[in-house]
């Protein structure tokens, strides 16, 4: 059994994101002046065999490659696999 | 003394770096392919150059951090051959966990591309003893991801050891504690934003590179070279 993988990698809580702070700025001026504390990351979704160590594993990749444990946090969800 | 530029999909500074070891400091230099077969042990010393590996995917070095030929670069290291890594040299490094801390986009978000005048710290260092302590020195930057960031408890070891060797004399980017360039704890491993390889005559603006070359040429002389 396949099963999907989303990682959300975030910059980490006190470290500047200067993206977010733009994307910020620009939304106020679009007249949503509610919108605070905009913070940037990115999605990573892959594919894999189930398997009983597969927490770990994930926690391998994201630790060896797709996140920077220096300035970023992640977290993953895993769901089945549905086609369409 | 031979140098080892490695050159990755996307290195943009290899001809530079090549050119300011070769042609000016009169060293040997080969470009090294990140996957040919080759062993870097025949080299004294290795060049991470400037560009754009991968196309910055992921972050930017974080894919070259994960060659092969990465891990030769990890074992010359541990031997304490020079290893110097520029700008995306510099994130590579980083990314490997050869220096500590991370490159982080410049806080004002724009690519900065000028010249840079540059206080040396830390003069006492295989890549920086023919300059003088608190020298200012010019050398090009061009990048957009330079804003070197590190935890606080990586700061204090960082001073505690001496490891900051270049500071921004006014910080284009966001560094932490205007930081331009560090070394490991061995002081063996150099990574800077600015570009040495780019100040090497006084027809690029800047002559002030040459020195840093000098210095790794002459450190080498006094170490491996008999009297």
């Amino acid at each position: 059994m396949k099963k999907k993988v989303k990682v959300y990698v975030s910059l980490k809580q006190g470290v500047l994101d200067p993206q977010g702070k733009t994307i910020e700025s620009s939304l106020h001026s679009l007249g949503f002046k509610e919108a605070a504390n905009v913070r940037v990351g990115k999605v990573i979704e892959f594919e894999i065999a189930e398997s009983a160590d597969l927490e770990n594993q994930i926690h391998d990749m994201c630790k060896k490659l797709l996140a920077n444990p220096v300035m970023e946090d992640y977290r993953f969800e895993v769901e089945e696999v549905v086609r369409p | 003394m031979k140098f080892a530029v490695i050159v990755f999909p996307g290195s943009n500074c290899d001809r530079d770096m090549h050119y300011a070891v070769k042609d000016v400091l009169g060293a040997e230099a080969e470009f090294v392919w990140y996957e040919d077969e080759c062993d870097l042990e025949k080299y004294d010393g290795i060049l991470i150059p400037g560009g754009f590996s991968y196309g910055d995917y992921l972050r930017s070095g974080a894919i070259a951090a994960t060659a092969e030929i990465m891990e030769q670069v990890k074992e010359q290291a541990e031997k304490g051959k020079p290893v110097l890594g520029v700008c995306n040299g510099f994130q590579i490094l980083t990314e490997a966990g050869l220096l500590p801390g991370a490159l982080m986009r410049n806080k004002d978000l724009s690519f900065i591309c000028r010249n840079q005048r540059l206080v040396v710290e830390n003069n006492e260092t295989m890549f920086t003893s023919q300059y003088g302590k608190g020298q200012i020195v010019q050398f090009p930057i061009a990048h957009g991801e330079g804003n070197y960031f590190c935890d606080e408890d990586t700061l204090a070891e960082l001073k505690r050891n001496n490891q900051i060797v270049f500071t921004y004399e006014s910080n284009p980017n966001g560094s932490v504690e205007n930081i331009a360039g560090i070394v490991n704890k061995e002081g063996n491993v150099l990574g800077m934003m600015p570009h040495p390889e780019r100040a090497v005559d006084k027809w690029l603006g800047s002559e002030d590179g040459i020195r840093l070359f000098q210095s790794i040429l002459e450190n080498w002389r006094k170490t491996y070279v008999a009297n």
